[in-house]
């Protein structure tokens, strides 16, 4: 296939009329390691649109940050290798392009921001110069105006004293301000997706809210979609518009924020909401998802959860479920997603 | 990527030793294991195997006696009878290079033992008890650490002596330059491992000091210094080579690599036989234990499990 | 009040600080992280005390005076009306059976060199008088059965385990000496969300069973809200409030226990657009230096000059039926889950 360039192919911003901002179409991901090969990402679909939240759920193996890691085109490969799926953004397949034009949606159109933000800065340079190389590296600004632009941004993301601070080192700042840091930097280039994987997992309460203040801010000003990978319900049901649940590589829900939490229509979703203490039922033994997650070199056969699902039947141990639709917005990869959602009205 | 790490970690560790679980798998017989698989170290390991079967019996390998010398037969070249040739003494350079492996192979084992218990011991201490006894321990091995080794060596010996030279000095001599580095390197594990939280939970129960320090730090530090000593082997031999070619190590009629090539320098260009051939043993020598010591180091670095 | 003789651990004016020092050789003081500040509180049999806190407000220095890993700079802290902060050698061993704790991170807290037999049963070699030698192997089965885990993988190595099957032997650790008190240092944070609820299902079962008293360290709060009976709220090395949960949980009287719970996000999107959320600004001021006066007056709304010149002390105020350290308390219920 030929290699083209993103210039040459993507529309500027705006784009096509419906067509979503953001496609991953039936992406597979697999690890070649030594023992043996791991499939991360097992058709996994999602989409997003201009001035959207989407939650991608999932513990630790799911496949979530995998998935993000391939859309920014980050990932080690090898031992990493794409077999299928596509990544469209503005209709073009990310996946086919050139590394230049890779390097050109990377940062600029699609930027992440990662859970751990100390070892994701460099800390030899300053914060300014990481934040200003943004601008040098891609706008071609001068050092100068690089750092008056920098100082722009940490003001924007609200960083106390951004004039004086703009010469400290990463480790001369709290843990929620290295996360305003990572952001600023993010934001920088105005891209159009911002991919934020556990942004908040290493912080505390407060300054979680603080950050998560800060991300939808940012998101209503300039209309970017943003894609929040988190195993924390509680974050979601605060941001979130639609969520997608993924467990052992696949997406096994996709919902409005608000009709999952009023009535999931997967075991498994239902089972992560149900194990969430209430108040209402102190003293009785939480609910919890028997077992546990999979071990992806040896998947389980049929439904990857059906060992620790309590609707299981026979079937489920040898179909895989495909991604039955329930409404326009709705889907679950679950057989008996009907019961499912009759259990989690009744 | 910590997520994938994860996810191939998570379950039964090794995933390849599933199917026969019968035994235990400890973290030493995974490394084990991927030593066993090691080409590198299967390679370094049946030429070390080799080399110290010459070491302990050379007279199986070595088809004529290294000290039955005829001068009249100096410096002929190589033949049927003498592989090697024959060197300025007129000895048979093949059998002289079987005998030579002893010498090396003896000094770098010793070396490294000694070595490794001086350093080891003396770095759990400085690491386990920190304070005083740490400076104490850490500046008197600054002090070593800053001499340069083959000089300090050289030194040392020449100060001894050529009478008092042989193998336990030119162990001693290379030992009491090389120890700080095992020290420093078992300090550093130590103190990694002393601040593991299994040290903590084991505090909490009630173990003593020297529980804690030989059932939960000793076991989880003494990694590193296995790879130094395996790979400081090779170092050992070859300065070992080095101080009794300079004259100050192994005095003949005892044999050494070392020495031979010192011999026969002089007259290269004459007969370049008797100091290329020890001196290609010495080279496969070393590399056969480098090889080792960086299958070992693969093998128990932690980072790769 | 419960009486005395139900009281299994009791710590007064409990302070840690850890000096700073400059200069290589010659050593000398530049001050002191103010760790732990003065913290006090009773814990009785059976009973669970939940802390939470932000990081740095000194929660995991609590937990490591509690177990005698730390000698306190002043206070006391004593396990059955004896004080185990200045308890030595044998005696401080003995007192160790009576308290012990379940750790954070399951994959740093389990000797990666030892069966998951040696881990479990390691108490038993330290203690000796507790179970005899002959008996020890079926001890720590019995340990791995009464954890949910198999008792025929007494000779795997944690690294053969997943994350809540490595916390499941560190609890059966905690056990082995059948202590009445066990501190539980952020036991589920490190784990996936849907094996923690097992964890907590286990760690209340065994509650019942043993009757064990928890001191519950976490920063979740609806999980610290779940399982404890009262609930301190630390924040820069003190408590700033300390009541019966649904007292912390519903009418919260501290300004910085309403923000924290009102930055908890609510797993319910409904309603999500009204909810009150107190927002704080900036990061809390370092141990090192803490401000006069009230330590949260740098982040506090309803900050005025008293606050900077004099301490409010943790104690039962005007129109609050549980003690806050607030000169302004005033019960405010911030969040309504359901």
């Amino acid at each position: 296939m030929k290699k083209r360039s993103a210039t040459d192919v993507l529309p500027a911003e705006g784009g096509l009329g419906n067509e979503p901002l953001l496609t991953v179409d039936n992406l597979h991901v697999e690890f070649h390691t030594r023992a043996g090969i791991v499939r991360a990402v097992n058709g996994v679909s999602y989409s997003l649109s201009a001035g959207e939240t989407l939650a991608v759920l999932g513990e630790s193996g799911s496949g979530k940050s995998v998935t993000a890691q391939a859309i920014m085109g980050i990932l080690d490969m090898p031992p990493a290798v794409i077999p299928k799926g596509e990544i469209r953004f503005h209709g073009t397949n990310l996946l086919t392009l050139s590394e230049e034009g890779r390097t050109q949606v990377r940062g600029e159109r699609i930027a992440m921001i990662f859970q751990d933000a100390l070892s994701a800065l460099n800390p030899v340079f300053t914060v300014g110069w990481q934040i200003s190389e943004m601008f040098r590296v891609h706008r071609g600004m001068s050092k100068r105006d690089g750092m008056k632009k920098a100082v722009e941004l940490m003001d924007k993301v609200r960083i106390p004293a951004a004039r004086q601070r703009v010469n400290d080192y990463p480790h001369q700042f709290s843990g929620g301000m290295r996360q305003r840091i990572m952001i600023a930097m993010s934001i920088a280039l105005d891209p159009e997706v911002l991919i934020a994987d556990e942004p908040t997992t290493a912080l505390d309460v407060t300054v979680q809210a603080q950050i998560m203040e800060l991300l939808a801010e940012l998101q209503r000003e300039s209309n970017m979609g943003l894609i929040l990978i988190t195993h924390d319900l509680g974050v979601v049901a605060d941001v979130a518009d639609k969520i997608s649940v993924m467990y052992a590589g696949r997406i096994v829900e996709n919902a409005p924020v608000h009709d999952i939490y009023k009535a999931p229509a997967h075991p498994y979703s239902k089972g992560l909401l149900d194990s969430i203490p209430r108040v209402d039922h102190k003293g009785q033994e939480l609910y919890a998802i028997k077992g546990l997650p999979p071990n992806l070199l040896d998947m389980p056969t049929g439904c990857a959860f059906h060992p620790r699902c309590p609707y299981r039947q026979d079937n489920c141990v040898t179909d895989v479920p495909p991604l039955y639709e329930i409404s326009g917005v709705r889907s679950s990869a679950c057989h008996y997603w009907r019961e499912v959602l009759d259990g989690s009205r009744g | 990527m910590s997520e994938l790490n994860t996810a191939v970690q998570e379950p039964k560790a090794h995933p390849r030793r599933k199917q026969k679980e019968k035994k235990p798998n400890s973290l030493w017989s995974d490394a084990w294991y991927d030593l066993r698989r090691n080409k590198v170290f299967l390679v370094g390991t049946a030429i070390a195997i080799l080399l110290i079967l010459m070491a302990i019996m050379p007279g199986v390998f070595a088809p004529q006696n290294p000290l039955a010398c005829n001068l009249v037969d100096a410096r002929q070249g190589i033949s049927s009878e003498h592989w090697f040739g024959i060197d300025n003494q007129g000895c048979d350079t093949f059998s002289r290079v079987i005998h030579g492996a002893r010498i090396s192979i003896l000094v770098g084992l010793l070396t490294s033992v000694v070595t490794g218990l001086v350093g080891g011991v003396l770095g759990l201490i400085a690491g386990f008890y920190g304070r005083w006894v740490d400076v104490i321990l850490s500046r008197l091995a600054e002090i070593f650490f800053a001499i340069p080794s083959i000089l300090g060596a050289l030194l040392l010996l020449s100060a001894v002596g050529r009478d008092a030279a042989g193998v336990w000095t030119v162990v001693l001599a290379l030992a009491i330059l090389a120890w700080p580095m095992v020290l420093r390197i078992m300090r550093a594990a130590v103190i990694t491992a002393k601040s593991q939280d299994y040290v903590t939970a084991a505090r909490a129960l009630g173990a003593s000091p020297f529980r804690i320090s030989v059932r939960h730090i000793l076991p989880n530090a003494v990694a590193p210094v296995i790879v130094v000593c395996t790979m400081n082997l090779g170092v050992f031999i070859a300065g070992e080579a080095a101080l009794s070619f300079l004259g100050v190590g192994i005095q003949s009629p005892n044999i050494s690599w070392g020495l031979m090539i010192a011999d026969a320098r002089n007259r290269f260009l004459m007969a370049p036989e008797p100091l290329i051939f020890p001196a290609i043993f010495l080279s496969i020598t070393v590399l056969s234990f480098v090889m080792i010591g960086d299958a070992v180091r693969d093998a128990l670095d932690p980072k790769l499990r | 009040m419960a009486a005395a003789a139900d009281r299994i651990l009791e710590v007064r004016d409990l302070v840690k600080h850890f000096p700073l020092t400059s200069g290589v050789v010659l050593k000398r003081q530049i001050g002191a992280i103010k760790a732990v500040d003065g913290v006090s509180f009773d814990l009785n049999r059976g009973e669970t005390l939940g802390i939470v806190g932000e990081s740095g407000c000194g929660k995991s220095t609590l937990a490591k005076l509690l177990m005698a890993l730390e000698r306190p700079t002043s206070g006391s802290v004593k396990v059955n009306g004896r004080e185990i902060a200045n308890a030595r050698g044998g005696e401080l061993k003995r007192m160790r059976r009576n308290i012990q704790m379940v750790m954070q991170d399951p994959y740093t807290s389990l000797n990666p060199r030892m069966t998951v037999g040696d881990i479990v049963g390691e108490p038993y070699d330290i203690h000796t008088e507790v179970a005899p030698k002959g008996d020890r192997r079926k001890k720590v089965q019995e340990l791995l059965e009464v954890v949910g885990l198999n008792p025929d993988h007494i000779n795997r190595y944690p690294h053969q385990f997943s994350g809540g099957q490595r916390q499941r032997i560190g609890i059966a650790r905690g056990l082995a000496l059948q202590p009445e008190v066990i501190v539980c240092d952020e036991p589920v944070s490190a784990l996936d969300v849907s094996i923690q609820a097992q964890v907590i299902n286990l760690l209340e079962r065994l509650q019942r069973e043993f009757s064990l008293a928890y001191i519950f360290i976490a920063h979740d709060l609806s999980v610290v809200r779940h399982i404890s009976d009262r609930v301190g709220v630390m924040y820069l090395g003190k408590f700033v409030e300390l009541g019966k949960d649904a007292e912390i949980y519903d009418r919260p009287a501290h300004p910085y226990t309403q923000a924290l719970l009102s930055a908890v996000p609510v797993p319910d999107p409904e309603g999500r657009e009204q909810r009150e959320r107190i927002i704080l600004q900036g990061d809390p001021p370092s141990p090192a230096n803490p401000p006069s006066g009230c330590r949260f007056r740098t982040r506090c709304w309803k900050a005025q000059e008293i606050c900077a010149e004099q301490e409010p002390l943790l104690q039962i105020r005007p129109g609050t039926a549980h003690a806050s350290a607030c000169h302004f308390a005033e019960t405010h219920d911030v969040v309504h889950v359901n």
